[in-house]
């Protein structure tokens, strides 16, 4: 066994740049607790690995099946409030644990992804995108509206935290995240031969009405769709609430909802990775960047607007994206076999076909 | 209390009628969705506000710096960062948003997050039906009416408007027709950008003024251009003012739950866009029908 990953490692993996980056970035990740102590990196490093999760499944519903979904904050706060009231109010007299609450944050996340196919599965284009705008501002209102029961602007304090110490809270994190960006890296490979969602979510995207004339349930992958991302989403915005302590309406704002579309796209739409380099260039760096002397930094007291400037140049000179644009240059695809190669070579690594 | 709602739904059903005809009308013509639009707005209430307060000028001035700049402002915009990316839908979504944020933060890094205000532009109150009602109100109820009024003659009346709805219905065909199609669209985007700063003008003696005075208005044009129809100027106009009275009733009968103002808004949009899925006077066209 040993032997054949170590095959797969020495042909499939050392010749293409991108996927040994890939490796190297997760075991790096995985090895960072050994180096530095420091409790701040820990932290910001957990939090972008929840916002990785939050970004990808943002990727996976709007990039792989086309339903631009501008409200993808909803599921992220649906799941976040549930830990919160399952805190709040103890469910026969006991508190539930984070191992408990987190899963059924998800899945209520799930159940209201489903449910928001029903009145956004009517609408295309422009219109479904501002239908899901509206929804997370819709529970904003009601949790403002019931401030009882929700807390309104203070929301709900005194979480449970995820783990003892930063270290464990790491390391959950890190799995959780790593865990989820395979999966859904798996559920969207069009060229999976056991799972046939990935070809599916890009035939729908592509061209909806040849799609369903295959014979395809075009409605079904739809709400398949909206029932993955906002698992994913649920699963990362109950993390995100064991990570910080509190349920805040900050979470279903606006500026949460364009977080995720800001990362995917600076990283490459439609291409999982991309969201994974969006939350490590423009939240790890920029959280970095702009730490020392208590946030007073230029960096830190302007990271949206740089995060804003950074993005409208990005669209208007790598509109395909940062995470593609660089992968375009190391990597090169054999005209003949198509298989991929790395940048330095002339000739096609299996069929010798010249590259250029 | 009727007298209350009513007074209320048409001086906000009004502004937000100015600010829908302004999103409408970029969208049907350029099928861009603006959602900077509101941040334009923002930039004009501050600049009416910077001129009159920090400077000292007369209001009369200030105003006629004010519009003039932002609607230039618009303009830049459009030409050199939304029309390269036209064709993307979440492009634009994503680079108009990033718009509207990056008008927030320099307003915020310039100003700081305080809340500012502007005197009334014509001080007192009088009395009609029984309430009372400042003067600033019927003055913003009355450049409302007149600025409706002058775009709707532009529309129906003028060459350019008739150029501008030809765009709306069929670019192609315009273009076949002799009409400048780029020139078209930085026109719209122009009166569009323009509409939205006298809406500021207009209202801005009577909101407080804050860099996060863009996105409670956004989300309500988003709500008003849904029910009434994307790209339909009738519609805009209708829904801002059914919009506007289910906000206020709300706002007026249960005052402690006022918040919830936004909710029915966005109940009122979903059961819209359930029975007709194009708005009440949208046009769908073939590429978006389901």
């Amino acid at each position: 066994m040993f032997r054949r990953l170590f095959k797969d490692f020495r042909f499939s993996v050392l010749p293409v740049p991108g996927r040994l980056i890939a490796i190297i970035f997760f075991v790096a990740l995985f090895i960072i607790p050994l180096i530095t102590n420091q409790s701040y990196y820990l932290f910001v490093i957990t939090m972008s690995n929840i916002l990785v999760i939050f970004a990808v499944s943002w990727d996976l519903l709007s990039g792989y099946s086309g339903q631009v979904n501008f409200g993808h904050a909803l599921f992220f706060g649906v799941s976040a409030y549930t830990v919160g009231l399952l805190t709040k109010y103890p469910v026969f007299g006991v508190h539930l644990q984070p191992w408990a609450t987190i899963p059924i944050g998800a899945l209520v996340a799930t159940g209201v992804g489903v449910a928001t196919c029903f009145p956004a599965l009517r609408l295309r284009g422009p219109y479904l995108s501002l239908l899901t705008m509206a929804f997370p501002l819709m529970l904003m209102g009601l949790v403002m509206a019931f401030k009882g029961v929700t807390g309104g602007e203070e929301g709900i304090s005194n979480i449970l935290p995820l783990a003892a110490t930063y270290t464990a809270r790491y390391y959950i994190c890190l799995i959780v995240m790593t865990a989820a960006v395979l999966i859904m890296w798996k559920l969207t490979d069009a060229g999976s031969k056991y799972i046939r969602t990935g070809l599916i979510f890009h035939a729908i995207r592509e061209d909806e009405i040849a799609a369903r004339a295959l014979g395809i349930n075009t409605i079904r992958y739809k709400i398949l769709a909206f029932a993955i991302g906002g698992f994913f989403c649920g699963l990362a915005g109950a993390l995100y609430v064991h990570m910080l302590g509190t349920a805040s309406v900050s979470y279903l704002s606006m500026v949460m909802s364009f977080q995720a579309i800001i990362f995917v796209v600076f990283g490459g739409i439609v291409s999982i990775y991309g969201g994974v380099i969006g939350v490590y260039v423009l939240y790890t760096l920029l959280q970095f960047l702009g730490m020392g002397s208590g946030g007073s930094t230029f960096v830190g007291r302007y990271q949206l607007l740089i995060m804003a400037i950074v993005v409208i140049l990005v669209l208007l000179f790598m509109p395909e994206g940062v995470g593609v644009w660089i992968r375009d240059r190391l990597e090169r695809e054999c005209p003949r076999c198509k298989l991929t190669n790395g940048f330095w070579r002339r000739n096609c690594r299996a069929c010798s076909a010249s590259l250029h | 209390m009727l007298e209350l709602i009513i007074i209320y739904t048409l001086v906000n059903g009004g502004i937000y009628a100015l600010l829908a005809i302004g999103f409408s009308l970029i969208f049907g013509n350029a099928r861009v969705i603006n959602l900077a639009h509101t941040g334009f707005f923002m930039l004009a209430a501050y600049g009416l506000w910077y001129f009159m307060r920090r400077l000292g000028l007369d209001p009369g001035w200030a105003i006629l710096i004010t519009v003039p700049t932002v609607t230039l402002l618009g303009i830049l915009a459009y030409r050199f960062l939304i029309n390269p990316i036209r064709e993307h839908l979440a492009a634009v979504l994503l680079m108009t948003i990033s718009l509207a944020i990056a008008f927030q933060q320099l307003m915020k890094a310039i100003f700081s997050s305080y809340y500012w205000a502007i005197p009334a532009l014509i001080p007192g109150f009088r009395n009609i039906l029984g309430i009372s009602v400042t003067n600033q109100m019927l003055l913003t109820l009355g450049i409302v009416a007149v600025v409706v009024i002058i775009v709707w003659l532009i529309l129906a009346k003028t060459k350019l408007g008739i150029a501008l709805r030809a765009t709306a219905q069929d670019a192609e065909v315009a273009n076949l027709m002799g009409i400048s199609v780029p020139r078209t669209l930085t026109i719209t985007m122009g009166i569009a950008t323009a509409l939205a700063a006298i809406a500021a003008v207009a209202v801005a003696p009577i909101w407080i003024i804050s860099p996060d005075m863009w996105s409670p208005p956004l989300v309500m044009v988003m709500v008003i251009v849904i029910i009434g129809g994307l790209g339909s100027i009738k519609g805009a106009i209708i829904g801002a003012f059914i919009v506007a009275l289910v906000e206020n009733s709300v706002k007026v009968l249960l005052p402690e739950y006022n918040y919830l103002a936004v909710v029915c808004a966005i109940l009122a949009m979903v059961i819209v866009l359930i029975v007709r899925p194009g708005g009440l006077f949208g046009v769908l066209f073939e590429e978006e029908k389901l």
